[in-house]
This record gives structure tokens, sequence and C-alpha cells, in this order.
């Protein structure tokens, strides 16, 4: 017998966890699965441990939670010796370096990093210092893992990141960017205003930077739906961490729609907004949906989009998944692909993908 | 059974549920998983793997399978010809990279009187061959492949499942005797031949009996070496033993403190030999004139 699917099971156990207490081995098991491949499994141990659920679990369920929930205070603690190592590197360039997503989060001491694992580090420099910094990053052991004359080619001369690094001892991957969507994509929001609502950490990280409160959730936003959807339930539970905390200020809303609206980036505001209040129950003041509503409209009919997101926001798990979901990742990966550049661009960038590419 | 409600298999110190329409893959588990208890229902499975064509296309033309854990493909798909040895890859793949509360070591572990032998090695070196050998003369199977070190106490978690064999090694196992179960020889795999061996009845029944290491062995086959033992100091045995720890960077501090207190424990040497006549006396040798 194929299990029952639960396609909801996930996203409900991490909103309101005390449900839990009513779980059998089936709901334990499914919730297992599907938080390994939503990679949210400690972030599920986090809320399951507030809400004291964790003693009605399965031991079976126990230890994967808890391993889980080891492993990411392993990262968590890796990405602060990372930072020291790139400080070292980047600090006598005497320029800013940004944090982007996970390692800004962590550098906030958010609690949207507890229980996050980090399959990089993503940092913004200014693109004239793309040079210096990368000199700087090589010698200090970041070593180019994208070695093709064609990913140098595409990511120096269309994308908003040069190729990734990996480091040659450890092996961790940075990231490092000179602004937040790929200039092929058409919308250009300008670095410069970045940068200057940036706002520096504290303590011994205070050499970094992060991106402004509304900027940040707007980075995110653009970062899932201009993106692919593997990891998109966990982007979301991140998101709706931040707005959870931002949110209580009047003031910050304000600010989010002026800023989206000003980076010409409503649209992808605006659907992740509604896609986190429809999933986690996020509190957005509803004039912030009229707002967006009017500064950003899709061409495509409201039902596809949200039958696409709807999909599209599974757990990629069999408990979770149909052929319908399995379309919707389709055609999201289409979608981000047509999204990042221009058509003659993207039949260029494919044609040379799947004839030339070993 | 295998296409529908899927296969349950314990694999060490997790239940597993494999499912696969693929023709063929039944029988080989049947031969070689044929002594391992059926679980129950209400069981709490720990990884769904299946096994199926990565598309259509695939399904039909130069056919391909690929692994899918939970919603993850850890490896590019393979000839459907490779099937169960992609299976028993991907069945490590599962154990090595999430029983984070062990030590997870690239090397096989044999038992005899509650304790363990553990042999330690890079691939090539002979080290599932001589397992076999050493399981075909009495020691209980343990694991040929994955030695899970327990964090918490020190004790080795057994992974009962056939022990795999490359190329010369498969002929020179087959030689031991009948009463040894070879499944089918798989040819052109990124490894070269493999063939498995079903692991032996008494495994089987006692996969629940963990075991407290007392000897590491560094085995090296060499072709017409002559037999070379010697004891290796504690210093070397512990950072060779970081390099086949597959989990040791995950594991940090915790996984240094836990094989800090394997290597204190246990005795290690390195063989050099090139027949069984050399190195299972000298192994027993060492076994016996423990301290």
């Amino acid at each position: 017998m194929k299990p029952r699917a639960t396609t909801h099971l996930l996203v409900d156990t991490l909103r309101v966890p005390e449900i839990a207490f009513s779980y059998g081995v089936r709901e334990w098991e499914a919730l297992v699965w599907q938080s390994r491949s939503a990679e949210l499994m400690a972030q599920l141990y986090v809320a399951l441990d507030k809400a004291d659920v964790l003693a009605a679990a399965p031991a079976a369920a126990r230890r994967h939670l808890t391993i889980a929930k080891t492993i990411a205070d392993k990262h968590t603690a890796a990405i602060e010796s990372e930072l020291i190592a790139l400080r070292e590197a980047l600090e006598p360039l005497g320029m800013p370096v940004v944090l982007l997503k996970g390692a800004a989060y962590c550098g906030l001491q958010h609690h949207a990093s507890l229980g996050r694992l980090f399959n990089d580090i993503d940092i913004m420099v200014p693109k004239h210092a793309l040079a210096a910094a990368e000199e700087r990053l090589l010698w200090a052991g970041w070593l180019p893992s994208h070695t093709s004359a064609y990913d140098q080619r595409y990511y120096r001369n269309w994308m908003h990141e040069i190729p990734p690094l990996e480091h040659k001892h450890r092996a961790t991957v940075l990231d490092v960017h000179h602004t937040i969507l790929p200039p092929t994509s058409g919308i250009k929001p300008d670095p410069k205003d970045l940068f200057e609502a940036s706002i520096p950490l504290s303590g011994n990280l205070s050499f970094f930077r992060v991106l402004g409160r509304a900027d940040m959730v707007i980075h995110s936003a653009c970062h899932l739906f201009f993106g692919e959807f593997h990891k998109g339930l966990r982007d979301l539970h991140d998101l709706h961490l931040l707005l959870s905390d931002f949110g209580a200020e009047e003031q910050f809303w304000r600010d989010l729609v002026a800023r989206a609206n000003a980076l010409n980036l409503a649209l992808p505001l605006l659907d992740a907004l509604t896609q986190c209040n429809r999933l986690y129950h996020t509190q957005v003041p509803a004039r912030v949906f009229a707002d967006l509503g009017r500064l950003g409209t899709s061409p495509y009919p409201t039902f596809l989009r949200n039958w696409l997101f709807e999909h599209a926001l599974r757990p990629v798990h069999t408990s979770a998944f149909g052929w319908t979901t399995w379309l919707a990742h389709r055609a999201v990966f289409v979608r981000s692909h047509w999204l990042r550049m221009p058509l003659p661009l993207l039949l260029y960038h494919l044609t040379y993908k799947v004839f030339f590419t070993k | 059974m295998l296409s529908e409600t899927g296969l349950l298999i314990p694999c060490g110190p997790f239940c597993v549920r494999i499912r696969s329409r693929l023709p063929g893959l039944a029988k080989e588990l049947r031969l070689l998983y044929r002594d391992f208890p059926v679980l129950g229902e209400d069981t709490f499975v720990d990884f769904e793997v299946q096994l199926r064509s990565p598309n259509l296309l695939r399904k039909f033309f130069r056919p391909q399978i690929s692994l899918d854990c939970d919603g993850r493909i850890p490896f590019k798909p393979l000839p459907l010809t490779q099937a169960f040895p992609m299976l028993e890859w991907g069945l490590n793949w599962v154990i090595s990279s999430h029983a984070h509360d062990h030590l997870a070591i690239h090397g096989a572990v044999v038992e005899r009187n509650g304790q363990c032998l553990i042999l330690a090695a890079d691939p090539g070196s002979g080290k599932s061959t001589l397992c076999a050998a050493l399981v075909h003369d009495g020691w209980r199977l343990l694991s040929d492949e994955l030695t899970l070190v327990r964090l918490e106490d020190g004790l080795v978690q057994p992974i009962v499942r056939p022990i795999s064999l490359k190329n010369q090694s498969i002929g020179v196992v087959r030689a031991l005797g009948n009463e040894i179960v070879l499944g089918k020889v798989c040819h052109d795999t990124a490894k070269g031949s493999i063939a498995h061996v079903r692991p032996p009845l008494q495994s089987v029944l006692s996969m629940e009996q963990r075991a407290l290491p007392t000897l590491l062995v560094f085995p090296r086959y060499r072709n017409g070496a002559s037999l070379h033992s010697v004891p290796e100091g504690k210093a070397q045995a512990l950072l060779e033993m970081t390099r086949h720890t597959f989990n040791f960077p995950v594991l940090a501090g915790a996984g240094f403190e836990a094989l800090g207190r394997l290597i204190d424990q246990v005795r290690a040497y390195r063989i050099e030999y090139s027949s069984f006549d050399q190195v299972i006396p000298e192994i027993d040798r060492l076994w016996l004139n423990s301290p």
C-alpha cells in the first residue's frame, strides 16, 4: 500500500508542533522523510523541542531529529570560523563585504539560522573590487570550481556572481556576488543602493555588513521566486521567520513596499508573502498585499500562478509528491531560466549545455 | 511485493524500504538476503530507496536506472545491468551519510567472543576478500564495507549485508568452498566486475549483537609478497583512521574524541601478505596474544 499523500504534514507540524501529539508511527515516519528531503529537519527539531513534543516521538524519529540538530549546530560553528578566515583574507582591501542569506542570518544570530544547514556562503562585494577580492581569496585557498571556458564566460559575462569558489582544504563553497540578480534578467537594481542601505554587524564580525531589513527580505524572495524550488519550503521558512520578527514594527512594512517598488521587485515579493501566508500563516498586513498587488502585476492568470506555486512548494518526497508536483517542478525550472535570461541568450545557453557539455 | 509495498530490510542501525519494478532485482535480493528477518508492519522505516528508470527514454533505449533516496539522487544513473551493485552502493551511502551518532569508518569488521577485529584500508588493498576468508574461517561478519562505532559507548554496530567482491577476488573467494553462495557477476562497472557473497546464517541471526573493538589491522595484499607484520604506533594509527572515517569532518570534535578512544582501546598492526595461508594464521596469532 502506498502511503497516503500527506502534502502538508511538514508545514503543519512546523507551524503548530503540538499537533504531533496525535501522530502515529506512519506520520512520524513521513515527517522524518519529508523534513530530510526539504532540509528542514533541524528546524523541525527546534520547533518540536520548544513545544515539548519531542518526548512523544518514537525513539527512531527522535534519533534522526537529534542527529540533524547536532549536525546543524556544527554547521553554524563551521560558518563562524569560515567567516573569520574570510575576514582575514578580505580585510586588507578596505571595501565593504555584505553577507547574504544564511551567512547573514548567522552573523545576525537571527533565529532563522537556528538549525539551518549551510551549503555555501554567499557574499557581495562592489563590482570594481571583484578582481582584487578574487585574488586575495585565491591566495587564501579559495579556488575556482568551475574551470571550463564556457562556465567562466557564462558567470563572468552574464551572471550576478563570479564562478563559485571552493576551499582547497575545507571544501566549503563560496559564492561572490556583485549584485543580487543576474543582469540578464532585465531587472537591474543598483548595487550602490544596496550597499548604502546595508548595516554593519557587531562583535568580532563587525568587519561584515548585512543587507538592510527590507532588502534582505526582498533578496531572499527573489532568490526563491526567480530560481528553482528544490529548497523552496526551507527558503520560505527562513522568510517566515524574518518577517515574523521584522514585521513587528509598522515601519518595516512601509519600507518594504517602498523598496520593492524602487527596485522593481514587487511581484516576487508579493509571491513570497502570499506563499508564506498560505503555508506558514505569516502575519502580513492586508494593506501590504493590496499595495504590492497594484505595483507588481503578472502577465499570467492568477489561478495558473497559484497552481504552480502550490505544487512546486511541496516536499520533494513520494509521500507528498505526485505527477502534478513533478510537472510543477519542471515548469518552475523552465520559468527560472526564462526569468534569468532573454530568449536569444537562453537558446544559446541551452544549445550549448545540451550539445557541447560532456 | 518489491514493486508495490516495497521490501523492508534491516540495514545496520536503520530499517530501509526498497521499492523497484526492475526485473531481476527481486531474484538477486531473494538469493542474497534469504536469511533476513521479515520486518513487521509497525516497524519505523528510516529511509525509502527506489530504483527506477531516470526517464522514459532510458527505460527502452540503452536502459538505465537511477537510485532515489527520499527525493535525493546521490549518484548518476547506471546501465540497467548494474542495478544490484547500485542498490548496495546506495545503501552504503544511506548509512555512511546519516549514521552520525556513529563513527562511519571505511573498513571491514569481524567478531569472535564478543570482541572484534577491524580491517581498515584504501580500496584495492584486499580488505573485503580477507574479510570473506575470515568469515569463512568462522569469524562472525559484522560488515565488509562500513565499520560503525557508536559514539555513545565505542561498540561496533553490525551492518550485516552481502560482501562485495571485485575482479580476481571473486574467483579467489569462490575457491574457498562450495558453501560460499555468490550472486550474479556484474561486469563493466566503475569498479570492474562485481559479485556479492551471501552473509552466513549465523551472522544474520546475531545482527543485533554489538561488539567491542580490540584489534585493528591495516592489511595490504601484494602479489608475491612474503608476510610482513609490524605493530603500528597509536599516533600513526589515529592519523590513518581519520582518513578512513567518512563522517570525520561532520562529527568534528566529537569524532576526534571517539576515534581517540577507539585507538586507545585497540592494538594496531600493519600486515602485508600475498596469500590467506600467510595472513590468517598471523591474525589468529595476534588475536590470541592479547596482552
